[in-house]
């Protein structure tokens, strides 16, 4: 039973918010993960709930951990759209701490949307009080948790706060099917910061569906 | 019996094998060869001038490691190193086959790699692997036995050739069969050969499987004698010379008909012809697909690779893909490039994981 404990050792291991991401799709569903980045999650939903799963990264880093998981991985540049999927091709597409990172936004959430049914979409909140503050009170660009990263070094390019992130959703005809707001360890958030999401959210995971109005 | 309902027999196959069969026999792993391939796939047998083909590919600590896969490799059918080709005797004659040799397929080859497969008692492969023509061996296996093997390694391959592959396909025929010793392909016994045409269609083809990059690089305008051009019609650059070379030292290792052959066999190929028998045997698939293209291969791009993927993910087969950045156009594939070895060396190191050997 030894694959059983690894199985069971990397599901305990996956990082809070990428629970919150896996806890969003459905069993046995036909996964994208875009920017997966060492494949944790996509090993997770292949051999925890039945996923067929299929990861885009652009790092050679990422897509040699992918391979040696067994993580199915193509490598691809997300911003310049998804040449090689087609229409529908996925039930579940996933931007996983990626959006910020990429040079364009808008064409990828329109991609993910073309090739999948639903989308995941989490980034952290640069509405975030803390990050408020740092810019406000030290005039320093913020360094978090979740925004490790210095201003010159930072792979975030396109960073936004939760009501930024809705705003480009209603552009896009994109609507909330479900929201889980994150705390700074990337758990869901409870209390207080339901009240005020984009002050005390840290992160927010969203459920993406197309407008049908 | 052949896919075109013709029957050939006896047939005999070459192959070489390197590494150990393992007690459950579950450690194969099938090289398929491209078009003017042979079986000796790897090592040197004593003759460190004489390696194999893909001997940066296969042996040990290689990324087809030896120390731990059986490693098959044969030659193809109608081919002439050894294997049942047209220059093989027609026992119904007494005299080669030549053009009586009947026309044959990517599944005929295939077919016959399950012969041989079968012959060694195995009932599973680790996996296969091929480049080119071979790579179109390893899809079509997977499309028509969808639970052979665990994982299938394409490499700068097609699904189905372009009209530009075609159409240089048909010049080199052309210069073959055009060959006043080509004598209708019955060839064997007059003491002449198209060797003219063959060399022809050989220097073409090279041209091929270079880029203008890796020309540039590799000969630039250089001249072959001295640093003033000659102004006469004999070889006077650099490339001239190398592809006369190249066509020359084919001749001793090729025959044309076979030539012929393989290249009308890839003119056919067309793995999802029919997309819902393929789908419907690629669904119950259990293979795992590695497909890499090279960046500077325009004979067949990346956008050949990009088709098989689609064509794979459409029916739920895991599929991981790479273009490798190189600058040595299609022969990429059968040359050392740290990228690709190591990735090639990650999938099959995952797939020998996987499957306990």
């Amino acid at each position: 039973m030894k694959s059983r404990d690894t199985a069971t050792l990397r599901a305990m291991s996956l990082r809070p918010d990428l629970d919150v991401v896996a806890a969003m799709v459905p069993r046995g569903s036909r996964v994208l993960d875009l920017g997966c980045g060492d494949g944790a999650l996509l090993d997770h939903l292949i051999h925890q709930k039945g996923c067929d799963g299929t990861g885009v990264e652009i790092s050679d880093e990422g897509f040699h951990a992918c391979v040696a998981r067994g993580v199915p991985v193509m490598v691809a540049d997300i911003d310049r759209g998804l040449a090689d999927v087609e229409d529908g091709a996925f039930d579940v597409v996933i931007l996983s701490q990626t959006l910020q990172a990429t040079h364009r936004p808008a064409l990828v959430l329109q991609e993910m949307m073309r090739v999948g049914r639903v989308g995941i979409v989490s980034f952290p909140n640069f509405g975030h009080w803390r990050l408020r503050w740092s810019l406000a009170a030290k005039g320093r660009m913020p360094v978090s948790r979740s925004l490790p990263y210095r201003w010159y070094d930072t792979p975030n390019i396109h960073l936004c706060t939760i009501r930024d992130f809705e705003s480009l959703m209603g552009a896009e005809d994109l609507t909330t099917i479900r929201r889980v707001l994150l705390d700074a360890k990337g758990s869901p958030a409870s209390g207080v910061t339901l009240r005020r999401p984009n002050l005390l959210g840290a992160g927010a995971v969203y459920l993406v569906g197309r407008d049908r109005s | 019996m052949l896919e075109s309902g013709a029957t050939l027999g006896p047939v005999e196959v070459a192959y070489e094998t390197y590494g150990t069969l393992n007690a459950d026999k579950s450690n194969a792993i099938y090289v398929c060869h491209a078009l003017t391939g042979d079986a000796h796939a790897a090592g040197h047998h004593g003759d460190p001038a004489r390696r194999g083909w893909w001997d940066t590919m296969i042996g040990p600590g290689k990324p087809v490691d030896t120390d731990r896969f059986f490693v098959i490799c044969s030659n193809l059918l109608g081919g002439c190193q050894g294997t049942t080709g047209p220059g093989s005797v027609d026992p119904a004659t007494g005299r080669g086959y030549g053009l009586g040799f009947p026309l044959y397929t990517v599944r005929d080859l295939v077919s016959v790699h399950r012969a041989l497969v079968a012959h060694f008692g195995i009932t599973r492969l680790a996996g296969a692997i091929g480049g080119s023509l071979g790579g179109m061996q390893v899809l079509q296996w997977v499309i028509d036995q969808p639970n052979e093997m665990a994982a299938a390694v394409v490499v700068a391959s097609s699904s189905r050739l372009s009209a530009q592959n075609i159409a240089f396909s048909a010049v080199a025929r052309e210069a073959i069969m055009r060959d006043p010793d080509f004598q209708n392909g019955d060839y064997y016994d007059t003491g002449r050969a198209p060797d003219t045409g063959l060399t022809i269609a050989r220097m073409m083809a090279h041209i091929t499987y270079l880029s203008e990059a890796s020309m540039r690089e590799k000969f630039g305008r250089r001249l072959q004698h001295g640093e003033e051009p000659r102004f006469a019609f004999d070889v006077d650059f650099q490339v001239e010379s190398y592809l006369q070379h190249q066509g020359e030292s084919f001749l001793k290792r090729f025959d044309a008909n076979t030539y012929l052959y393989m290249t009308r066999v890839m003119d056919y190929f067309d793995a999802f012809a029919d997309p819902v028998a393929a789908g419907a045997n690629l669904e119950k698939s259990d293979t795992r697909f590695l497909l890499i293209s090279f960046d500077s291969d325009w004979r067949f791009d990346t956008e050949h690779s990009r088709e098989i993927v689609r064509h794979l993910q459409s029916w739920r087969v895991p599929v991981t893909f790479r273009e490798i950045e190189s600058p040595w156009g299609h022969d990429s594939f059968l040359l050392e490039i740290p990228e690709y070895d190591r990735t090639v060396a990650a999938f099959l190191e995952r797939t020998a994981t996987d499957l306990g050997i």
